[in-house]
């Protein structure tokens, strides 16, 4: 079994994706000789050949509207957007074609297509690299997010998602796309797309999170646990359509929760998990729900993005603030 | 590129399809029906039996043209004003109706299965043409995808950027614009300082040509000259079909508030369907009593048509949650149970 990182993980799910079904291709920029600018999609040009394995032009609203057409006619593209900053041109035909064509045909086109995409902040990168727009995309009816934090979820749910008949976009966290290794079974099984993930059990807190933010998110719950208090976590995983069970037995148990994620507050996807709990948790609630989450500003250049991104330190202070409640 | 002059006078050699009575005959009836399906739509709106409709008045020839010139499994990716060209590949009236009287159901048509539903958001749809093109080259089937979009779309990137690939890639596509010299009431002079539209595929290394779009005859040789050339092998063809909108945008405009009806009447004797008419009689293929009986039976197939479009029983309001996913998912289901528990009845 090899221990690969979250990257390799990806490259692993591609790979045996292409081989057991050949209508699954790449394309996006620089994934094939170059092997994408993560290396996600590194050695399958040489593996399945230029065919199946395409090198786009620069023209993003292009790469989703052509998988829309590929998908309609029974090919399953896998395309990879560089950067979720510039993913933002995709959104008419995600919004306006790929999340709706079933709809709109009544089940006669439909669109099993991917967009992968690196998102979130913490690298050290440029301008515009670093955005975490993932609540644009779980506000789209018909579509599905989803977000792998580990090595194991990136394998199991990027097969999912290339097998789901329909589009989903897949929000890779690249600041841990190499934090870790884990051992992973090449075996071609998917993980469901309709569950959330208990990454800790605990009795007192719940503590909410996807993406890169799990591992502040773990640190924190250790910060908790050496003063004794314990912590579910929970990774959402898939932001839509949202299973919220996971999340509402948890809560009802533990009565106060914490959601962590990088995207600016105001009308990020934490406000709809706290809306749930709202409307399905109230009489469990001991505290108000917190969010910790970036700032209402633009993601700053590296000098300032560890001040705008939630630490371990900024949730344990929410955590207490909701533990003093009684 | 043209064959028939605006008096209907030959004015290049006739290409094969054209010299045959039945086909130009049912070319000359596909026209017609479009422009009865046109005025049926439009009273039907107007009497707050269907959604806002564009009509396509004095552009039959590039839908229909268009459409004639395609084989049965090409797939047809249209604009909003397609109507002659899905009627011509096999939607029936009904379904079109279904669809602007605002039902969904309506794009589910019996055939052609593959082709796609029409395409609101301008210019959207062409990055889907090439897809569709480069599933079919991929699996290298002798098969093209044909894209029509207005002149305002060619001010899109979704244009540009579908015209660049299809040249790169040499995609078996054509692209079609129904150039009908409007964007709602933006003239086609204020949309671009291109001298044509056509030598907008100069720059994607692609030929670009401009058709007569109110000559079907024309229209459909040189659509059929791009789609030889696309199944060949050959890549893609931008064709600049040259047309006029002679009505309103849609039943939602009033023309008048940007053009003088005097702009208009010039170009009623530009039309395609007197053009054609002219032609058959001249040819003496076509006669009084032929046209009255086809106006009849178009206008009785419409009526019919719309009938059967009125008599199609509703839909269930929870059926909005059908054909989202391929599967309901649960947090989904439970939305539509608290719809059906809280359903009003119908009015
Ligand atoms: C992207 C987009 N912008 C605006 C509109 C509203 N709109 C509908 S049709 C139209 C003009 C389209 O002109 P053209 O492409 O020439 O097609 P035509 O209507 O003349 O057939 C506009 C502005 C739209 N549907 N889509
Ligand atoms: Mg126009």
């Amino acid at each position: 079994m090899p221990e690969v990182t979250l990257v390799e993980a990806v490259n692993m799910a591609l790979a045996k994706a292409m081989e057991s079904d050949d209508t699954v291709m790449v394309m996006g920029e620089d994934v094939g000789i170059n092997g994408g600018v993560f290396r996600a999609t590194d050695g399958l040009l040489g593996r399945f050949g230029a065919r199946r394995v395409r090198d786009t032009p620069l023209s993003e609203a292009l790469i989703a509207g052509m998988s829309i057409g590929l998908a309609a006619q029974g090919m399953r593209p896998v395309a990879e957007i560089q950067f979720m900053g510039f993913i933002h041109p995709i959104i008419d035909q995600v919004v306006n074609h790929a999340s709706r064509l079933r709809y709109r045909t009544r089940g006669r086109l439909t669109c099993p297509m991917v967009l992968r995409c690196p998102f979130g902040g913490g690298i050290h990168a440029p301008e515009h690299h670093s955005e975490s727009t993932e609540a644009m995309f779980a506000h789209i009816p018909g579509l599905r997010v989803v977000i792998p934090s580990s090595p194991s979820r990136a394998y199991g749910l990027l097969l999912a998602a290339i097998a789901d008949p329909d589009p989903v976009v897949f929000l890779e966290p690249k600041r841990i796309y190499r934090a870790k290794r884990e051992l992973v079974e090449d075996d071609g099984k998917p993980i469901p797309l309709d569950c959330s993930f208990v990454l800790r059990r605990g009795e007192d807190l719940t503590l909410i999170t996807w993406g890169a933010m799990v591992a502040e998110t773990i640190e924190a719950s250790e910060i908790l646990a050496a003063d004794g208090v314990t912590c579910d976590v929970i990774d959402v995983g898939i932001l839509n359509p949202l299973g919220p069970n996971a999340i509402l037995d948890s809560v009802s148990k533990t009565g106060r929760c914490v959601i962590v994620h990088e995207a600016p507050l105001t009308g990020g996807y934490g406000g709809e998990i706290a809306a749930q709990l709202a409307e399905h948790a109230m009489m469990s609630l001991l505290a108000p729900v917190i969010r910790v989450t970036g700032f209402d500003s633009v993601m700053p250049l590296p000098k300032l993005e560890r001040h705008y991104m939630p630490t371990a330190n900024r949730i344990v202070s929410a955590a207490r603030k909701t533990l003093a409640y009684s | 590129m043209q064959v028939l002059d605006e008096n209907g006078a030959v004015v290049k050699a006739l290409p094969e399809f054209a010299k045959e009575r039945t086909q130009i005959i049912e070319l000359y009836r596909a026209m017609v029906l479009n422009r009865a399906f046109d005025a049926k739509a439009i009273a039907l709106q107007r009497t707050g039996r269907l959604g806002t409709y564009a009509s396509s008045l004095g552009q039959e020839a590039v839908a229909v043209g268009t459409a004639a010139a395609m084989a049965e499994d090409d797939v047809l990716l249209p604009s909003f004003r397609g109507h002659g060209s899905q009627l011509w590949r096999g939607v029936t009236m009904v379904e079109l109706f279904q669809f602007w009287g605002g039902d969904e159901r309506g794009n589910d048509f019996a055939r052609p299965r593959q082709d796609f539903p029409v395409c609101i958001p301008v210019a959207s749809h062409i990055p889907h043409a090439v897809g569709v093109a480069l599933a079919m080259q991929m699996r290298g089937e002798r098969r093209a995808a044909v894209c029509i979009f207005g002149d305002g779309a060619t001010s899109k990137g979704d244009f540009y950027e579908a015209l660049n690939i299809a040249g790169v890639w040499n995609l078996p596509v054509v692209f079609v614009i129904n150039n009908n010299q409007w964007a709602i009431s933006v003239p086609r002079s204020a949309q671009t300082a291109a001298e044509t539209l056509a030598q907008k595929a100069i720059a994607a290394g692609l030929p670009g040509i401009q058709v007569d779009g109110n000559d079907v005859v024309a229209m459909r040789y040189s659509v059929e000259q791009a789609l030889d050339r696309a199944r060949a092998d050959g890549g893609a063809t931008l064709i600049e079909a040259l047309t006029y909108r002679m009505g309103d945008h849609t039943t939602a405009d009033d023309a008048s508030r940007y053009r003088d009806d005097a702009d208009v009447s010039h170009h009623w004797k530009l039309e395609p369907v007197a053009r054609l008419r002219s032609y058959l009689q001249q040819a003496g293929l076509w006669t009084r009593e032929d046209e009255e009986s086809l106006l009849k039976e178009c206008a009785k197939d419409v009526e019919s048509a719309a009938q059967a479009y009125l008599d199609i029983p509703g839909r269930s309001p929870e059926s909005i949650f059908d054909h989202l996913y391929y599967s309901l998912p649960a947090p989904l289901a439970a939305q539509r149970s608290a719809m059906l528990a809280e359903q009003i009845p119908d009015a």
